[in-house]
């Protein structure tokens, strides 16, 4: 099945403000995209919307937690943490408080509003922060599993979703082991991180690479901060190649905290694909991730180029 | 121009904020429309943007800082001739009209905008710039009510009157609609009037839709000195096409093929 990832939000969202009446949701102008309104029929008293105002939004989130509540704050990924990031800094961070921002429409896969929409840095900035966690869903499956994850840990976390549909990658009865690396296909010699829809494309390339003769092996990192240093060591060290997969700017994100994790060790070659640093533009969600370079070609082709 | 010229203009430009929404199955109508009027009374009689000066700064400039409007932006360059693009790429990749305004890409834009409450602080910035340098041009910006929620547009606000910008003009696009619903019952700024004035500014207050109160309320804020000019205007969102006339729904949404018929019809009625 193929399903957007904040739908699978706004009724995990939904589920949770049902059982835990401690539960306080908010919104800046956007509960249809984000799907918060799927609370806000349940627990209408427990939904407030801070109107055009993500700055404040932050805020008032960091109040509430603060007060004793747990909260989930939701926005598009440009301004839930690109607007209001000093405020996540200072007022939800530095206390550690629970706060859980949930953001969508997050990537190049935005589409047609264009750069000033494609976050392509939020995975960086949301990293950089001392206390926050960073998730970052592959399917609707997963997106079920982090969202209640996060809501029964404590402390700032960062979640991010794009707009669009996407493949089921688990099935129904799959056990999660949130922030854990999942590998997901075994092969040898080259190895695969991918992260959000990038693991989607990465399972494509490995069925093409796989026809061409070459195995490989593929992980989803869902969690990269904290980052499962063993499970990635690990994998560094049994493969000659590593490619790092991100919808993202190829600083700051995954390739980052791979790098950063990795390179006191010299166990492999680490290689990035990813938004090359650049500014994205209008256009049909699959136009744009072709010109950017997000798609399963571009994977095979950098395998293809590396791996000699 | 008169009234009846400014009618014709606006109506092709609201043709054209339709048909490039259409072409592209995506953008925003509601915005558009509202502040078709608006956009056509500034570039056709008041402020100086023209063939000969548009590649320079050295002219009057226009914001618009709420930049998912662009479709009316994008259509009132093409009513003045100075859009050479076409404007069913609208949307499309590589096309110059991306669906936030890029400065970068268009003659005739003056700021990249599309993250709300920003485009007002650049504006504060052009208008002292031209302080500073002792240039007459003023400096144009449009704000949504919706957007007046970001406390940026207040401190911007806050910098205009104290830095004395009389050469600054804010048209506030009052349609009562943001995404969510009705702004008085999702996240109310109003009065915008009252607070503009306790923030120091002259107020203007017009009908949105009417050249002649436009035409009033532009004339006084050229004639205020010594301090910037907040017009609020007052104007329906989707205007001009009834099925979208005060329908939050029509924010940010395409018209399908029988829609786009509909709407087109309508507004060619108009026309005669
Ligand atoms: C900082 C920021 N937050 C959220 C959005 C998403 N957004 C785009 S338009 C809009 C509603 C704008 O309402 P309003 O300013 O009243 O515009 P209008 O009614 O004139 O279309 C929102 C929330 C945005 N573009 N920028
Ligand atoms: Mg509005």
């Amino acid at each position: 099945m193929a399903e957007e990832l904040r739908n699978a939000y706004g009724k995990t969202l939904a589920e949770l403000v049902r059982e835990n009446p401690d539960i306080v949701v908010l919104d800046a102008d956007l509960s249809k995209s984000t799907k918060t309104f799927e609370a806000k029929k349940v627990a209408p008293e427990r939904h407030f919307n801070a109107g055009i105002a993500e700055a404040n939004m932050m805020g008032m989130a960091a109040g509430l937690a603060a007060s004793g509540k747990t909260v989930f704050a939701s926005s598009f990924a440009i301004f839930a943490a690109g607007r209001a990031f000093e405020i996540i800094r200072n007022s939800i961070c530095y206390p550690h408080l629970n706060v859980k921002i949930c953001a969508s429409h997050a990537g190049l896969s935005v589409g047609e509003d264009g750069a000033s929409h494609q976050a392509i840095e939020d995975i960086a900035i949301m990293r950089v922060l001392p206390n926050m966690q960073v998730y970052v869903p592959c399917d609707a499956k997963e997106t079920k599993a982090i969202i209640k994850h996060v809501a029964a840990i404590k402390g700032p976390c960062y979640v991010r979703m794009g707009r669009g549909k996407v493949d089921d990658v688990y099935d129904d009865n799959h056990e999660f082991h949130i922030g854990k690396v999942d590998v997901l296909k075994k092969g040898s010699k080259v190895c695969l991180f991918a992260t959000g829809m990038m693991v989607q494309e990465a399972l494509k390339a490995r069925d093409i690479l796989k026809e061409k003769g070459l195995e490989v092996t593929l992980c989803n990192i869902s969690c990269l901060k904290p980052l499962d240093f063993e499970g990635v060591y690990n994998l560094a060290s049994s493969h000659e190649y590593c490619f790092a997969l991100e919808e993202h700017n190829i600083i700051g994100g995954l390739y980052g905290a791979l790098s950063e994790a990795l390179a006191p060790y010299a166990l492999t070659k680490l290689f990035p694909i990813g938004v090359n640093d650049t500014f994205g533009e209008s256009g049909k969600a699959k136009d744009v991730l072709i010109k950017y370079g997000i798609f399963a070609e571009r994977i095979v082709k950098e395998v293809e180029d590396k791996v000699k | 121009m008169d009234n009846k010229e400014l009618k014709r203009r606006a109506n092709n430009i609201r043709k054209n904020i339709i048909t490039m929404i259409y072409a592209a199955q995506s953008g925003h109508p509601g915005g558009s429309l509202s502040a078709a009027d608006i956009l056509t009374y500034l570039y056709f009689v008041e402020a100086d943007i023209n063939k000969d000066n548009v590649a320079t700064y050295k002219r009057d400039r226009f914001v618009l800082s709420k930049g998912h409007s662009s479709p009316a932006l994008y259509a009132v360059l093409k009513e003045k001739g100075l859009l050479e693009e076409d404007i069913r790429t609208f949307r499309q990749i590589n096309s110059k009209l991306q669906g936030h305004p890029n400065m970068n890409y268009l003659e005739g834009v003056d700021m990249s905008t599309g993250s709300l409450g920003q485009g007002i602080s650049t504006a504060v910035g052009m208008a002292l710039a031209n302080k500073l340098d002792g240039n007459a041009y003023r400096i144009y910006v449009l704000v949504g009510d919706g957007e007046s929620e970001e406390g940026l547009v207040w401190e911007a606000m806050m910098a205009a009157a104290h830095y004395k910008l009389d050469n600054l003009c804010i048209i506030f696009d009052v349609n009562h609609l943001q995404i969510d619903g009705r702004v008085e019952e999702v996240m109310n700024p109003l009065p915008l009037d009252a607070k503009a004035k306790a923030f120091g500014f002259n107020v203007e207050s017009c009908d949105g839709h009417d050249f002649e109160d436009l035409a009033k309320a532009f004339k006084k804020a050229r004639e205020t000195k010594g301090l910037p000019t907040a017009i609020i205007a007052n104007t329906i969102k989707g205007k001009g096409v009834s099925f979208m006339e005060n329908e939050a729904s029509w924010h940010g949404s395409a018209p399908n093929e029988e829609q786009y018929h509909k709407a087109m019809a309508e507004l060619d009625g108009r026309d005669e």
